[in-house]
């Protein structure tokens, strides 16, 4: 195309000059470089956080070597010397872990299918904000609920000496890990496509057929991060096991043996460790162990969500 | 080849058990609200809100506790909400798509599954300890903070994303800066569901007790904090030690205790609730 | 070969009194390893109106989101080669993004109006720019209410959502808000296509009647809308590899009638025929 000029119209030099030179906006970049510090504030914090359990909690290997530390079966701070071995402790989260998961998974996996299957939408839409009431109820309320009403029961039920035991925290556990594995494993199954389902019915499946053959199996990897979910807060709740599982020292034999689990003990001996002390060390070295294994679980179960949300996602 | 009645009779029995399931899950929740209320309600007077405790906690009132966990909220309100949300404008409005971004939210999903007790033992060497803010409300609301900072961010971060791409477009292409555009018409959009995650937010702070038990509560104290620097009360310390460590606690009173938790942290929970409804009938 | 056009008005409007406004040289655009856009050149005329036609999925929109830079908010964008305003090469790293968008506005696919009343929507950008000043605001506000041919269908609901109007009343109010910065190009993302055919006609005579101050550039799937509108026309297609490429360029008159292109023709009887 030819462009030829005419005094009638403008030229590109009449044109109102507006300049595209880049401005200043100083107000501007300010405040947008508190945004990326915000947002860099997540990474600091988690990175704060290994930096102190390293930090407090690597100097009491010094005086225990991982092995004893990890395995011993005697936590005695206040001995000359002092012995510190968490097996009694990395045993009590393991078995209270373990019994409230088999306890909430069922019940949880269960009642997502229910909700997201089987129930009629005014029911679910009833029942699930019950179960996030649940999720908001504060673990010290769970515990006082455990040391009032079950243990007792627990008690009678068992003949024990105590109610405060394991299976009254796992319990209280399972109940507070409901929550999560509920609405996790729910979406799972939402997600499901209805394809999947119709053609099931079209080959003449009935309803529950479809849920046990279908559903739960597409749904399978999301369940998991579910279960992997409630692990993970069953492992890092702290205030009901410290109030309902007896705080035993020993190393249980038994579920219904009192116990201490290692947030427990962090709770139960920080206040009387001497700050920079052997004690002190040792906690922290505790704290350092249960956060590498609710990061495993977390990591893992995050890892197992994203694959379920990949396998949809078309 | 089994007969289709059998398969019935399994499908009613399965349909059963899922239903068992869910009355499993639900009624304890009814019970333990219904029972607490039933239980602490007549402990529930007017000087027991507004009293000291006198008698290690068995007598007068729980105020400087309700007082305490008040502060703690707000505590913990002032420090999370700016930076959430400028973290949440941060990964929604700014962030490409770059190792930095998925290392953010590496960090974000892994800090919410940090326990919380280990966010005591971070509060207690940081702030308690390095910064010199000793056993207070400060390093509390720091270290109660830091807990709910992941939360804020998540629900800030919904709250943006679901800001229509249109309303940016239109901003950005009449030369408004992205700044402006945030400021103007992606924040305010996203404010409810904003509000939503803070109050979520500051009703769990409200009823965390661990962190809280290595940083600063104390079970008695003669006087209200005056100064962020002091040590305070908290609503779930108090219940902690009185249901488990007084002995011969009036039980009237524990369940009082407990009931007032209880209504503090469910009453931010359905204001949570009914900012979403109201902001989704208003859409 | 004779081709049956229905064209109502064809523009004769003469483009050669222009001078360049727009100017794109070898421009290529990556999304990531894909290629959207292949060595496109042109040149856009000030005070006309230029029509960019093609099959769906050519980078019709792409090559339009390259002149105010709106590409650049897609992650993993690339862009080579050149393109200017007024003789400033636009993709320079000294040039200022937000002042290119307040000369070169852009109306959108779906009408986008902000959720606040009609004056607020008006107001947004200048408020933005700096005029603080009420009775200023208002009168920028009724002078491009009335630009835009919206005056008075709204001057009794000044203070109502702008989300309230009607289809076409909301994009003549987004059309508004992009004249209240006195921009000097305005690029429109096929502006009717979420419009009825009344909402259509009127937002066709608008831009005609914006022609005389403003460098228009359409892009639009409805060839008869490109016909009535434009003074040039631009045809693109996607090459095999799904590049976008410029076929065609000239005025619209010729690009109808007269096409040099075998592809042109094929599309625009393929079309009418």
């Amino acid at each position: 195309m030819t462009q030829t000029t005419n005094p009638s119209s403008p030229t590109a030099a009449e044109v109102p000059s507006r300049g595209l030179k880049r401005r200043l906006r100083l107000g501007e970049r300010v405040i947008e470089g508190w945004i990326f510090l915000a947002g860099l504030l997540a990474i600091v914090v988690l990175l704060g956080i290994i930096f102190i359990l390293l930090k407090e909690g690597l100097p009491v290997f010094a005086n225990t070597n991982p092995w004893d530390f990890l395995f011993g079966t005697h936590w005695y701070p206040n001995a000359d010397p002092s012995v510190f071995g968490i097996a009694p402790f990395l045993v009590s989260t393991l078995m209270i872990t373990l019994i409230s998961t088999i306890i909430a998974v069922p019940v949880g996996v269960a009642c997502a299918a229910y909700l997201s299957e089987v129930a009629p939408p005014k029911v679910a839409e009833t029942v699930k904000p019950i179960i996030e009431i649940l999720a908001g109820i504060p673990s010290v309320m769970m515990g006082f609920i455990g040391l009032a009403l079950l243990s007792p029961f627990v008690q009678s039920l068992f003949h024990l000496n105590t109610g405060l035991c394991g299976l009254t925290a796992a319990i209280m556990l399972s109940l507070m890990s409901l929550p999560i594995i509920v609405s996790v494993s729910e979406d799972a199954l939402h997600a499901v496509p209805r394809e999947f389902k119709e053609a099931s019915y079209a080959l003449g499946a009935t309803k529950w057929e479809t849920i046990w053959h279908v559903c739960i199996p597409a749904a399978l990897s999301g369940i998991a991060a579910a279960i992997m979910l409630g692990v993970g807060r069953a492992i890092g709740e702290t205030m009901t096991v410290l109030m309902v599982a007896g705080n035993a020292l020993a190393v249980p034999a038994s579920p219904v043996d009192p116990m201490t689990t290692m947030t427990a003990a962090i709770a139960n001996s920080i206040g009387n460790a001497v700050r920079g002390g052997v004690q002190y060390q040792a906690i922290f070295a505790i704290g350092l162990i249960l956060f590498i294994l609710t990061l495993g679980v977390n990591i893992i179960a995050e890892r197992v969500l994203e694959r379920q949300k990949r396998k949809f996602s078309r | 080849m089994t007969t289709y009645s059998s398969r019935k009779i399994t499908q009613r029995t399965a349909f059963t058990f899922l239903t068992l399931a869910t009355v499993i899950t639900v009624v304890p929740v009814l019970f333990i609200i219904i029972y607490t209320i039933v239980k602490g309600g007549g402990a529930l007077t007017w000087d027991f809100l507004v009293q000291f405790p006198s008698q290690a906690g068995k007598a007068g009132g729980i105020l400087p506790a309700i007082i305490g966990t008040f502060y703690l909220m707000l505590g913990t309100l002032v420090f999370a909400l700016p930076i959430g949300v400028l973290a949440g404008i941060y990964l929604t409005e700014y962030a490409k798509d770059n190792w930095l971004t998925r290392l953010i939210n590496l960090a974000i999903i892994n800090l919410a599954g940090v326990p919380s007790i280990v966010f005591g033992l971070f509060g207690l060497s940081v702030f308690v300890m390095a910064f010199h803010f000793g056993l207070s409300l400060l390093a509390a609301s720091l270290t109660l903070a830091c807990q709910a900072l992941a939360m804020v961010i998540t629900t800030s971060r919904e709250a943006l994303l679901s800001v229509p791409r249109e309303y940016r477009e239109g901003s950005l292409a009449i030369g408004v800066t992205r700044w402006q555009t945030v400021r103007h018409i992606v924040l305010p959009q996203a404010m409810p569901g904003i509000i939503t995650g803070a109050v979520l937010a500051i009703s769990r702070a409200a009823g965390e007790t661990a962190p809280i038990l290595i940083v600063g509560a104390a079970f008695l104290l003669p006087a209200l904090p005056t100064s962020p620097l002091d040590q305070f009360m908290a609503l779930p310390y108090h219940l902690y030690t009185v249901s488990a460590h007084v002995p011969n606690m009036p039980k009237e009173t524990v369940w009082g205790v407990a009931l007032v938790l209880l209504i503090v942290v469910l009453s931010f929970d359905i204001l949570a609730a009914a900012i979403r409804i109201k902001t989704r009938m208003r859409k | 070969m004779s081709i049956n056009l229905n064209v109502p008005e064809m523009s004769n409007k003469p483009i050669d009194k222009c001078v360049t406004k727009l100017k794109v040289e070898n421009a290529s655009l990556y999304y990531g390893s894909f290629q959207a856009l292949r060595k496109i050149t042109l040149e856009i005329p000030s005070c006309a109106i230029t029509a960019i036609i093609g099959p769906s999925g050519c980078g019709k929109s792409t090559l339009l989101r390259l002149f105010n830079r709106m590409n650049d908010l897609i992650s993993g964008v690339k862009v080579e080669g050149n393109v200017e305003l007024d003789g400033i090469s636009i993709y320079d790293s000294k040039i200022d993004v937000t002042e290119l968008r307040k000369r070169v506005g852009m109306v959108f696919q779906k009408p986008n109006p902000f959720p606040m009343s009609v004056t607020e929507n008006v107001a947004f950008g200048p408020k933005r720019h700096g005029v603080k000043n009420r009775g200023e605001l208002d009168e920028i506000v009724e002078k491009s209410l009335k630009q835009a041919a919206l005056w008075d269908e709204v001057k009794d609901k000044l203070g109502q959502s702008g989300l309230a109007l009607s289809g076409g009343q909301q994009q003549r109010l987004c059309i508004a808000r992009v004249l209240a910065v006195e921009p000097e190009v305005i690029l429109m993302d096929e502006p009717c296509s979420a419009l009825d055919p009344v909402a259509t006609l009127k937002i066709e005579d608008l831009m005609r009647n914006l022609a005389a101050d403003y460098t228009i550039i359409i892009v639009t799937h409805n060839m008869q809308q490109a016909a009535r509108v434009s003074d040039t026309a631009a045809f693109m297609m996607m090459e095999s590899d799904r590049a976008g490429v410029l076929v065609e360029y000239g005025p619209t008159a010729q690009l109808f009638t007269n096409p040099k292109d075998k592809r042109t023709e094929d599309y625009i009887t393929g079309r009418f025929g």
